[in-house]
């Protein structure tokens, strides 16, 4: 009888928005857990790919997320990597025909990298540790949270690089419009060059396990 | 033929897997801590890539691209799958994976005991998908091409984890910023090898 009256878990408990707001810093994907580096680095010389590639890691890893948690109880262990693989594949080819249709220049743009969400290692890491062990509504709430921990690391990388590369924010001309090519300022075109993505990257790391010190690696 | 050795020069040093296009990142950062473990992982993408980029040729030609099943006859010449590379490439990559490790294990075993634990990581390896969608939007002439693509690849990243994980032992013995030990200063010593690759991208081929 009590467990019938047991109240219902809120849906925002303090442990489900832990779920969504640890990613954005202790455990973010890219600083701390090391997942899903290969798309952060190759798609962050310019803001506007990197928001739509976070935008369709986000849908992706909240579906997957959702169906394999669904499925949780009749995936047989054995090939449970094929089954993420097929259903991540389908939700992929989904996320890229509708680029296609909506978006046609920044699906040229990210080429190739929109294929590689299927490998991405965010999906797998947060499928195989979480989903296939939790319940559809707090798996949703861990995908969302882990691609906005993503993407905030993207977004970053891509203004830092997009400003300084080419001296525009989301192709404003800021640089152009504060008047600075006049007073002599060059725009530091290594910034747009891939070897940057990793310093820009290793920069944030270094800040964030300053500020952090539970982070930081033993020798 | 020289065609075919520029492919492959090209995707060894210019189009570096790791340093051109970060493909296998996250394999190339967790297993570079020493040389020995680097070894067998660069080896078996290698051979992953050598065997599937070639298959996934036939696969787009033959059967994925636009016009590809007019061997099927007239009512087949329109039509265009090539919506369906994705799950068709990732399918043949982790079937391929299976087939390679059951054949390696029953023929070379001292193979095996080397590569043995890296050939399942790989079929989740971004710069094996990577390899395969890049020889579909390159879209490389004949099998010899993609082949050496493959293999050419394959050598850039074998190349690629072997010098971090050198450099990642010897830093071991270094000072360094407590916040910036690890992860890191592997970003980091990864970027200037990017930039010392990048005076590769000067030779026209």
């Amino acid at each position: 009888m009590s467990e019938a009256v047991k109240q219902k878990e809120p849906l925002f408990s303090p442990k489900n928005k832990k779920l969504i707001f640890n990613p954005l810093s202790k455990e973010n994907p890219i600083t701390v857990q090391v997942l899903g580096i290969c798309s952060a680095l190759a798609v962050t010389a310019k803001l506007e790919p990197a928001f739509v590639m976070s935008v369709s890691v986000m849908a992706v890893l909240a579906a997957a997320n959702v169906i394999i948690s669904m499925l949780r109880n009749t995936i047989p262990s054995r090939i449970r990597i094929i089954v993420q693989l097929v259903i991540v594949a389908a939700l992929v080819i989904l996320v890229d025909q509708v680029l296609k249709a909506f978006a046609y220049d920044v699906s040229k743009q990210l080429s190739v990298f929109v294929g590689l969400i299927i490998t991405n290692c965010i999906l797998m890491g947060r499928l195989e540790a979480f989903a296939m062990g939790n319940k559809p509504w707090p798996a949703f709430l861990d995908g969302i949270g882990n691609a906005m921990g993503y993407a905030w690391i993207l977004i970053t990388i891509a203004f830092v690089r997009e400003l300084f590369g080419s001296g525009t924010i989301w192709n404003y001309p800021v640089m152009e419009n504060l008047g600075l090519y006049d007073i002599g300022y060059k725009n530091n075109g290594f910034m747009i060059l891939p070897p940057m993505a990793l310093i820009v990257v290793g920069i944030i790391i270094w800040i964030q396990r300053s500020r952090d010190k539970e982070l930081v690696e033993e020798k | 033929m020289q065609e075919i050795f520029n492919i492959f020069v090209k995707s060894i040093f210019i189009d570096n897997m790791i340093f051109a296009y970060f493909l296998g990142m996250c394999s190339y950062l967790a297993v570079s801590k020493t040389v020995n473990t680097s070894f067998g992982l660069g080896l078996a993408v290698v051979f992953v890539l050598g065997i599937t980029v070639p298959v996934d040729y036939l696969l787009n030609k033959y059967i994925l691209e636009a016009g590809a099943l007019s061997w099927l006859g007239e009512d087949f010449a329109e039509v265009d799958l090539s919506f369906l590379s994705f799950i068709m490439f990732i399918a043949v990559i982790a079937s391929m994976v299976q087939l390679v490790e059951m054949a390696v294990e029953k023929f070379a075993p001292a193979l095996y005991n080397s590569l043995g634990i890296f050939l399942p990581l790989i079929a989740v390896n971004c710069a094996i998908l990577g390899g395969s969608l890049f020889m579909q939007e390159r879209e490389y002439e004949t099998i010899a091409e993609a082949t050496s693509f493959g293999v050419g690849s394959g050598v850039g990243f074998f190349l690629a984890i072997i010098g971090i994980a050198a450099i990642r032992e010897k830093i071991t013995y270094s000072n360094v910023p407590a916040p910036l030990r690890g992860l890191g200063i592997t970003f980091i010593i990864t970027g200037l090898m990017g930039i010392a690759f990048m005076s590769f991208m000067g030779i026209k081929l």
